[in-house]
C-alpha cells in the first residue's frame, strides 16, 4: 500500500515510502522526527501544526503526505536554520509573544506567509491573519507587537537580504 | 486520528479523473480542498476505498467572465475570492461571504465548488449561488449536464451529485449594471460556522427591483432560497415596507432547529433583522454606494 514520495523539506529533499493515509503532520514529526510541528487539536482548528506548503500556510493535521509529493514544505525548524534567530523568533522572544509555546511555530509561520504578502501590517491586519491560530496563554497582545517589531526589523534589514530571507528561501 | 486505509490517485487530467471515477463509483470521493473531507475521513464518519485527487490538474482554478457569465473552477480557492478585485466591484455577496468562511488558513486551500458539493447546511457558498441563480455543470465520462443550484441540494449534505460526476463549473448570470449584494453571517467567534446567514443579490431597473436573491444559511436541513421574499420585490420600489414584508417572507422560509446556537424564535428573528439590513446594504450598492 506504500506510495513513494519526494518532498523538500526546510531545503532538503526527504523520500519516504508512506501509506496514503498518512497525515503531513505525523510525516513530519514521526518519519522526519521534526516535532517543532504540534498537533494541538487534531480538528483542524487551533492553528497548532501550521506549515508552510509552497510559502502558504497549511493546517498539517489537514492535509495527506502524499499530496505534498513534489512540493516544498517549510517547518519551525528552519527558521534558526543558521544558528541565529529568525527576526520573527527573535522578536517573539523579546516581545513576550509567547508563555507555554505551544502555538509559537504556527503563529510564527503564518506571520511570515503574512510578512512576506505584506510588509507592513497593520494590527487588524496581524489579528485578521492570526484568526485561525489560536493561543490559550498569552491574550494575543504580545503576539501583536511581535509581529509588528518583527516586520519592521524585517523592513529595515531588506537592504541585508540574507538575513531577513534565510529561513523563507529554504 | 488517523483515516481508514484507502487508496490514493492524483490525476494529471479531467479526463483521467473522470475515468478513474467512472470505474470505481460509489467506493470513490473526490479530494479537493480537503478541509471537509479529510476531517471526515479522520473522524471516521466517511471511509471511502479510493480518492481521487483533482489538485494535480492544471487549469481547474479559474474564475472569469465569458459569454455573458461569471464561470467559477472546481479548484478556486477561498482565498482567492477573498483576494478578487473582480468579486469585490460587482459580486458583492461573494465578496463579502469569502472573508467569513472558517479561517484564512483554511481559506487558503478550501474551494467553492468543494464545499457546494459537500452541502453542509450550515456552509455558506450553497446559500451565495442560490441569491445568485448559479447553474452547476456536473461532469462525467459520458458527457455533462447542468443543474440550478436551486434544483441541486436535496438535504443535509446531499444533493444532485452522481458518485461518477465532477462539479466541474459553477457559472453565474454577469452581473448588470446597477446590481447589488451583502452577505450577512453571525457567527460566535472567528471560523465558526454560521448561527444563521442571509444572502442578498439585487439587482435594479428604473428604480425598481429588476431581479432579486435571497438565500438562508444554517436554518433548515439545506441552504434555502427564500422565493416568497424574492416574489414580493419584483417589480417593486424598495421603500421601507416593501422591504420589512420581504424580510418577514424570509424568516417565515426559515426552518430553524434550536440548539447550542440559539432558539427557533432567535433564529428565525435574525433572519428578519439580516434580511432588513442585507436588502438595504445591496440596494445601497446598487446605485453605486458602499
Ligand atoms: C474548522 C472549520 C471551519 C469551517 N468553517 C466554515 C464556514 O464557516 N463556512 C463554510 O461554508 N465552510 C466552512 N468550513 C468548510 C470549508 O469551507 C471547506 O473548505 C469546504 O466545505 C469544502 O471544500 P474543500 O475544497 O475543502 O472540499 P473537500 O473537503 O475536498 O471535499 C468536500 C466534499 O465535496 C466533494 N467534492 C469536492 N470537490 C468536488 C468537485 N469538484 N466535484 C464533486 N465533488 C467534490 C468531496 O468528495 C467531499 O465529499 C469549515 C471547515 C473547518 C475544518
Ligand atoms: S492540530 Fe491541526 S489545526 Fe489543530
Ligand atoms: S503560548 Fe501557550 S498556547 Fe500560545
Amino acid at each position: 500500500m506504500g506510495q513513494s514520495i519526494t518532498v523538500t523539506v526546510n531545503g532538503e529533499q526527504k523520500s519516504a515510502d508512506v501509506e496514503p493515509r498518512l497525515l503531513l503532520v505525523h510525516f513530519l514529526r514521526e518519519k522526519l522526527r521534526l516535532t517543532g510541528t504540534h498537533i494541538g487539536c487534531d480538528t483542524t482548528h487551533c492553528g497548532a501544526c501550521t506549515v508552510l506548503v509552497e510559502g502558504v500556510p497549511v493546517k498539517s493535521c489537514t492535509m495527506l503526505a502524499v499530496q505534498a509529493d513534489g512540493q516544498q514544505v517549510t517547518t519551525v525548524e528552519a527558521l534558526a536554520a543558521g544558528g541565529t534567530l529568525h527576526p520573527i523568533q527573535a522578536a517573539f522572544k523579546q516581545e513576550h509573544g509567547l508563555q507555554c509555546g505551544f502555538c509559537t511555530p504556527g503563529m510564527m509561520l503564518t506571520s511570515i506567509a503574512l510578512l512576506n504578502e505584506k510588509p507592513d501590517p497593520s494590527d487588524d491586519d496581524i489579528r485578521w491573519a492570526l484568526s485561525g491560530n489560536i493561543c490559550r496563554c498569552t491574550g494575543y497582545m504580545n503576539i501583536v507587537k511581535a509581529v509588528k517589531s518583527a516586520g519592521a526589523q524585517m523592513r529595515a534589514s531588506a537592504a541585508v537580504p540574507e538575513a531577513a530571507t534565510a529561513a523563507t528561501r529554504s | 486520528m488517523l483515516p481508514a486505509p484507502f487508496e490514493y490517485h492524483a490525476p494529471k487530467t479531467m479526463d483521467e479523473a473522470l475515468g478513474l471515477l467512472d470505474e470505481l463509483g460509489e467506493d470513490a470521493k473526490v479530494l479537493a480542498g480537503g478541509q471537509s473531507l479529510i476531517p471526515l475521513l479522520k473522524l471516521r464518519f466517511a471511509s471511502p476505498a479510493h480518492l481521487v485527487d483533482i489538485n494535480k490538474i492544471k487549469d481547474l482554478d479559474f474564475l472569469e467572465e465569458r459569454h455573458g457569465t461569471l464561470s467559477i473552477g472546481p479548484l478556486f480557492r477561498h482565498k482567492s475570492a477573498e483576494r478578487s478585485s473582480l468579486l469585490a466591484s460587482r459580486y458583492h455577496v461573494m465578496a463579502d461571504a469569502a472573508p467569513q468562511i472558517a479561517d484564512p488558513i483554511i481559506r487558503n486551500r478550501g474551494t467553492i465548488a468543494g464545499s457546494v458539493a459537500h452541502a453542509d447546511p450550515s456552509g455558506d457558498w450553497g446559500t451565495v449561488l442560490l441569491a445568485l441563480d448559479a447553474d452547476l455543470v456536473l461532469r462525467s465520462k459520458s458527457g455533462s449536464r447542468t443543474v440550478k443550484a436551486r434544483d441541486f441540494f436535496s438535504g443535509p449534505f446531499s444533493t444532485a451529485l452522481q458518485p461518477t460526476e465532477i462539479l466541474s463549473e459553477i457559472r453565474i448570470p454577469v452581473a448588470k449594471p446597477q446590481t447589488g449584494g451583502a452577505y450577512l453571517k453571525l457567527e460566535r467567534k472567528v471560523g465558526d460556522f454560521a448561527t444563521v446567514a442571509v444572502a442578498v443579490h439585487l439587482q435594479m431597473d428604473d428604480g425598481k427591483v429588476g431581479s432579486a436573491g435571497i438565500g438562508l444559511t444554517a436554518v433548515g436541513p439545506q441552504n434555502i432560497r427564500a422565493e416568497r421574499a424574492e416574489a414580493a420585490l419584483l417589480g417593486a420600489r424598495l421603500d421601507d415596507d416593501t422591504i420589512k414584508e420581504a424580510a418577514a417572507l424570509a424568516a417565515e422560509a426559515a426552518e430553524p432547529k434550536a440548539d447550542h446556537r440559539g432558539s427557533v424564535q432567535y433564529k428565525r428573528n435574525i433572519v428578519r433583522v439580516f434580511t432588513e439590513r442585507g436588502l438595504k446594504r445591496a440596494y445601497e450598492r446598487a446605485r453605486g454606494g458602499g
